[in-house]
């Protein structure tokens, strides 16, 4: 049974992988253990409750590759042509949460797309495949995360503080944290006190006179930091009109067609929405073009927050009720982090054999 | 037999021994002060098992142990299932330990997990990688900064002497117990208003996956001399 599973579960990942392939992919293999160190600067400490970490006693700490992303931009980053699509069929190995019973190892065929044309038609070019390959009985769901952030780099507020926020995108209950924070009217009333003292006192002394001086974060540091903290107790905070922008992108749950309207109009209060929203336009009109109905596809404002990936702009997943059989988007400032400065936009996906094999069984 | 693991040595041990006693039951230890072996005096049908207090979550989850005293703090970093694998029979009063976040003192701008999450973006922007949190309570320090959403951080292993790591440039702040707090003070941290992860005491534990059966009559004699209604697992 386990035996005639695995067989279903190779037989429909060579059936996606060959529909990728006549789509113009070109089949790439990966390593299986990737640097540690790499992952965990891209995706912080966190990854480690999600990947397997090996042990090698000249190399260091390896990791059982979790997904495909990162080997196939490096990849493609150090000698692929342009414009390049790529597809791959390999497993991929994710601790789950304590007690879940979800899969620990599974197959994952992908579809990336480099490509500098026309990003609005590449994110239709993969969301139209998957949706063409993938059976029409599954919960689709979609987002742009350019939204929120070119809503976040348009509040009027300090650079300190849009930084904090675009630093939190990817963690909401920290960013909504931040929001509460920035938008107080009583702002700092907790460090009031402090803050006062650091403007009427030499901050050095104040640093020289609070105990040994241990550790490698400097004076130099902790006193520009103090220098920050003062210039932001006189930030303003952001307005209630700006902050129910933020509210409102994070709330939109309806059609593409009918998001698209809604954003219009948020955009009048942020104007520097204004890319994001015609990219957003664009991007519906190239889905329309690939006969994707926009009327009824949905769009949830919130949707890719959560996720520990690098996404940046579209997203979008096919689920069958709790399983996620295939999920992908925009992940444009992956390529800048993973090519030392050199940047492409990118746009993929990756289906789940198995949980399609499950699906129909 | 009823499985009862205690700690092998030192000060938790004497205490252990001091709670039971109270209640009547006589742990010893038997053989030579080195060897560890013991006995149990004023209840039948339980053998006294020593162990490594850090080894005695595992032993209770897998079911070789059916009670076993330790701190709460080894069980949260240990025991990722512990609402499924064991239960809390009675917080002992003593132990006590709080696992707690300390920065320098020196740091005279950062009171808050709020302050140390902004630190950590400095840090990494200003010395090319990320601060460095020295412990040995992984699983539970990764699982608590994850939920308040610090980012750009590591942890660095520290299997002792952790409050020196900061003075000795292998860490920039620290996450371990403390009773007093006189180890911190006298290694210049102070911990975060918000920094206490967890405030942790001996407890005695029952394993929900031993092997209880044919144990009814010295369960009732054990619940009888230790004021426990009854074990319900």
């Amino acid at each position: 049974m386990q035996n005639e599973r695995r067989a279903a579960v190779s037989s429909e990942a060579k059936r996606l992988e060959q529909a990728f392939i006549a789509s113009g992919a070109l089949l790439i293999e990966a390593d299986s253990l990737l640097s540690a160190e790499t992952l965990l600067d891209l995706y912080g400490e966190d990854i480690r409750a999600r990947a397997y970490v090996t042990h090698d006693p000249v190399m260091g700490e390896r990791m059982m590759r979790p997904d495909f992303t990162v080997p196939i931009v490096e990849r493609h980053m150090s000698e692929g042509a342009e414009p390049a699509r790529y597809t791959y069929n390999g497993p991929v190995w994710r601790m789950q949460d304590a007690g879940s019973k979800r899969a620990t190892e599974f197959l994952q065929v992908g579809f990336e797309v480099f490509d500098r044309s026309n990003p609005a038609d590449s994110d239709a070019e993969v969301f139209a495949l998957f949706n063409d390959i993938l059976p029409n009985t599954l919960q689709i769901a979609t987002g742009d995360i350019g939204l929120l952030q070119s809503a976040v780099a348009g509040l009027k507020t300090s650079e300190r503080r849009r930084t904090a926020l675009m630093r939190h995108l990817w963690r909401p209950v920290r960013f909504q944290s931040l929001m509460k924070i920035f938008s107080d009217p009583k702002q700092g009333a907790s460090r009031a006190d402090f803050i006062d003292k650091a403007v009427k006192q030499n901050i050095d002394d104040m640093i020289k006179n609070s105990g040994k001086f241990i550790g490698l974060r400097t004076e130099v540091e902790i006193n520009s930091r103090i220098v920050g903290l003062i210039s932001d107790a006189k930030t303003s905070p952001i307005s209630a009109e700006e902050a129910s922008v933020i509210d409102a992108i994070l709330a939109l749950k309806t059609t593409a067609a009918k998001a698209l309207k809604k954003l219009k109009g948020l955009q009048k209060v942020l104007p520097n929405m204004g890319h994001a929203v015609s990219v957003f336009e664009l991007r519906l009109e190239a889905l329309v073009k690939r006969n994707v109905d926009v009327e009824k596809l949905p769009f949830e404002g919130s949707y890719g927050l959560t996720s520990m990936e690098y996404y940046d702009g579209f997203v979008f997943s096919f689920s069958n009720h709790e399983m996620v059989v295939a999920s992908g988007g925009r992940y444009d400032a992956l390529t800048t982090v993973l090519g030392s400065g050199r940047a492409i936009p990118a746009v993929g996906g990756i289906i789940r054999p198995d949980a399609l094999v499950d699906g129909v069984t | 037999m009823l499985k009862l693991g205690v700690p092998s040595k030192g000060r938790l041990q004497n205490d252990t021994f001091k709670w039971f006693q109270s209640r009547g039951i006589t742990l010893k230890r038997t053989g030579s002060d080195r060897e560890y072996t013991g006995s149990i005096d004023g209840v039948r049908g339980i053998e006294l098992v020593l162990l490594s207090a850090g080894e005695i979550p595992q032993e209770l989850a897998k079911g070789r142990i059916h009670l076993g005293v330790t701190g709460t703090d080894l069980i949260y970093e240990k025991l990722l299932l512990h609402e499924t694998q064991i239960i809390t029979v009675e917080k002992m009063g003593f132990g006590f330990a709080d696992l707690v976040i300390a920065v320098p003192n020196v740091w005279i701008d950062v009171n808050t997990l709020h302050d140390l999450d902004a630190v950590a973006a400095q840090f990494r922007q200003t010395h090319g990688f990320r601060l460095r949190i020295a412990t040995k309570y992984h699983n539970f320090v990764r699982k608590e900064l994850r939920e308040y959403g610090v980012a750009d951080y590591q942890l660095v292993d520290s299997q002792g002497a952790t409050e020196g790591t900061v003075a000795n440039l292998t860490a920039e702040a620290i996450a371990d117990i403390t009773s007093s707090g006189a180890t911190l003070d006298a290694n210049h941290l102070k911990v975060l208003s918000d920094g206490v992860l967890l405030r942790s005491q001996a407890s005695v534990f029952a394993s929900k996956t031993a092997n209880w059966i044919n144990l009814d009559n010295t369960i009732s004699e054990l619940c009888a001399k230790m004021d426990w209604k009854e074990l319900v697992l």
